[in-house]
């Protein structure tokens, strides 16, 4: 993955900081913060991940906080899980969502299940991160978007940035939250996604919360992720025609802000939901269905979804990448077919 | 793998070696109890420690149970009673009470847990703690802490890809970590020889580059002996070890299983002359450390504690249902009634 593990430094204006060094500046800010707070993962050590988002925490922080683990992901997480027990605060690193899976077990029948299964005795104050997402020729297996299988687990908490200034945020946020915080982070965001970060200010970004990231009245449309950039674009060229859609950033999705949803769809009578993985029981299935049982009355046409396929991954050859993932023609398309009714 | 044993046997207190055989000898009775409340309707499920109290008590009082971290499976009730846990705990736990101290009465019994006796909690998915006994082990060697953390496993939880993991782990970061493997030969009908190529698990810690020592579980002072080896060795620094304690399973896998559908009934018979417990109570006998007198003396005070534990527990109410509610994360959601199943109606029906 020559492409993708290539961390070249981005070039950005004062105040302006790309994705990824907003998700280093918040490590380091609460490491710098808390003795607590230790880094660990594949490759997270002296090389700095692969794509860059540890950079410069080894040297700072040393061996002791920045570990460098086996290639095993199921430890990652266990050992996560126990060093959070016993008082530490992980940020453990899944190379990629992709590989998640050997640690679904910690993550889904440990992690998540420790508070509840101790009557509130025990907690796992841990953060997971993994690059996820694909339009970087990651194919099957550097391209999934996995956070459907986690967002269907009580315990767990799923977030997904789409804003420097957030990422930063909601990672402080989730590192100082008490339970396992699934972190996920568009890969394809990282160096293209710049924005305002408050230089040296610590401050965080409640998680449960959704954001109007653009203001409109006939139709809302729901995103998270690289979906949400995407969206507004699609958005613009719609208000082009007269038609103002409104934008709603859900920034966690387990768990969902519901209210933001609601007041949203309450006010513009029409949903479509926009996300990467595959189209069936995704995330647009949950808000679709909350959006069905609690807005009813307020709907003026069918709650739309414009998902992945369903097909098992992205494939790695550039037409067939580009139509699997949706893009902004594609919204754009959506939208117009949702205004339309 | 044998061990040469040392011609003498380890220095232990006669107060320590008395404390030892009664916590042996309570967790056999109150495993019996629950046996009976099982079969009297009272308790849906039983798993059981009869055979292998001998290797759990003999490796808790190895260990510092004022600092160290015990990860234990589902048949170490003597480890956990040893710890501080009591039989009325576990006679809550089996009737499924409020009060239940180990996980509200949310878990089937024998998954224990206990933050302030630092028994790391455990879920049914074999295998898995051992992970985490090496991530306490991590934060307590990133504070400078001497503590060490010890996971206990049945033979057949090591062959769980968690297991090589942990120890995988553990020796390349040096961690304080005592690897306790059980080998009672099955897990549930699967004998050892459907279980692992090798006949020691033991053997397996050369290949992660630590001490592997096989230890008869029946013989206390041994178990004792080689724990605290290991135990010393990982808080000089020196990495974890593997321990595995060859035991006895007396009874089926658990109240729902029938073990003489798998097992030869001479096989059995023969294990169950190897009972851990006389073996210990003799050796006291021969080393002055308990009479006759006192034994049966520790055996009623034991059955007059279990009796009460019992009638407390059938005393205890039932948690409330909607107690399940609680604690799915540490700040509960502004309305718990987000989290039921039913459709949420925002009319008049009526």
């Amino acid at each position: 993955m020559a492409g993708l593990g290539s961390h070249k430094t981005v070039e950005t204006s004062a105040g302006q900081m790309t994705f990824i060094q907003a998700i280093q500046s918040a490590m380091r800010d609460e490491m710098e913060r808390d003795e607590s707070v230790i880094v660990m993962g594949e490759d997270v050590g002296v090389k700095g991940g692969v794509f860059g988002a540890t950079a410069g925490l080894h040297k700072q922080f040393g061996g002791l906080r920045v570990i460098d683990t086996p290639l095993a992901e199921s430890s990652i997480a266990g050992v996560a899980i126990g060093a959070a027990i016993n008082g530490m605060r992980p940020v453990a690193e899944m190379q990629f969502a992709d590989f998640i899976h050997p640690a679904f077990n910690q993550i889904v029948s440990e992690a998540a299940k420790m508070r509840y299964r101790t009557n509130n005795d025990f907690s796992v104050p841990m953060v997971i991160r993994a690059p996820f997402g694909g339009g970087v020729h990651g194919a099957l297996y550097h391209s999934q978007s996995v956070e459907a299988f986690f967002a269907h687990v009580p315990g767990l908490k799923v977030v997904i940035p789409s804003t420097p200034y957030d990422a930063k945020g909601l990672l402080i946020s989730a590192i100082r939250d008490p339970d396992p915080v699934l972190f996920f982070e568009h890969k394809k965001a990282y160096r293209l996604i710049k924005g305002e970060v408050p230089e040296g200010e610590n401050y965080t970004v409640p998680i449960g919360r959704a954001r109007v990231a653009r203001q409109g009245n006939h139709m809302s449309v729901f995103a998270y992720g690289l979906m949400v950039h995407y969206c507004v674009q699609a958005a613009e060229e719609m208000a082009k025609e007269g038609h103002s859609v409104e934008v709603i950033d859900l920034r966690t999705v387990r768990p969902l802000d519901r209210q933001a949803i609601k007041s949203s769809v309450e006010k513009t009578g029409k949903a479509l939901i926009v996300y990467e993985a595959n189209r069936t029981l995704g995330v647009g299935a949950e808000v679709s269905a909350l959006i069905a049982e609690e807005c009813f009355e307020y709907l003026d046409g069918p709650v739309l979804r414009l998902g992945g396929p369903d097909v098992p991954a992205m494939p790695f050859s550039a037409p067939m990448e580009n139509f699997f993932m949706p893009n902004p023609e594609k919204i754009y398309k959506a939208m117009r077919q949702l205004a339309a009714y | 793998m044998k061990l040469v044993k040392p011609e003498v046997a380890p220095e232990i207190e006669a107060a320590t070696l008395r404390e030892m055989y009664r916590s042996m000898l309570l967790a056999r009775m109150v495993d019996e109890r629950c046996w009976l409340l099982n079969r009297g309707g009272k308790a849906p499920f039983v798993i059981s420690c009869q055979g292998q109290e001998g290797a759990q008590v003999g490796s808790v009082f190895a260990l510092d149970r004022g600092q160290d971290w015990f990860a234990p499976y589902y048949r170490d009730l003597a480890v956990v009673l040893a710890l501080g846990e009591t039989p009325r705990d576990i006679l809550l736990s089996v009737m499924g009470k409020a009060g239940e101290p180990n996980s509200g009465a949310r878990q089937m019994p024998s998954h224990f847990g206990s933050r302030r006796l630092r028994i790391i909690s455990q879920g049914s998915s074999v295998g898995t703690q051992a992970l985490h006994a090496v991530g306490t082990a991590l934060a307590s060697r990133s504070r400078g802490e001497a503590a060490v953390s010890i996971s206990y496993v049945g033979e057949g939880g090591t062959s769980q890809g968690d297991y090589h993991e942990a120890m995988n782990f553990a020796s390349v970061h040096r961690l304080p970590v005592i690897f306790f493997v059980e080998n009672n030969n099955y897990a549930i009908s699967v004998p050892l020889n459907l279980q692992m190529a090798v006949q020691d698990v033991a053997v397996r810690a050369a290949g992660y580059n630590m001490p592997g020592v096989v230890v008869d579980g029946q013989d206390v002072p041994e178990v004792y002996r080689v724990t605290k080896e290991a135990a010393d060795r990982a808080r000089a620094g020196d990495g974890p070890s593997l321990i595995e304690a060859k035991v006895h399973r007396f009874t089926s896998h658990s109240s729902d299983d029938d073990q003489r559908v798998y097992r030869p009934e001479a096989e059995i018979k023969q294990e169950a002359q190897e009972d851990c417990l006389p073996r210990f109570r003799d050796h006291l006998f021969e080393e002055g450390a308990l009479t006759q007198e006192q034994e049966t003396a520790l055996r009623t005070e034991l059955r007059k504690q279990i009796d009460d534990a019992t009638q407390a527990a059938e005393d205890a109410p039932y948690p409330a249902p909607e107690e399940a509610l609680l604690h799915v994360y540490g700040q509960e959601p502004p309305s718990l009634d987000d989290l039921r199943g039913e459709p949420r109606v925002t009319w008049d029906v009526d």
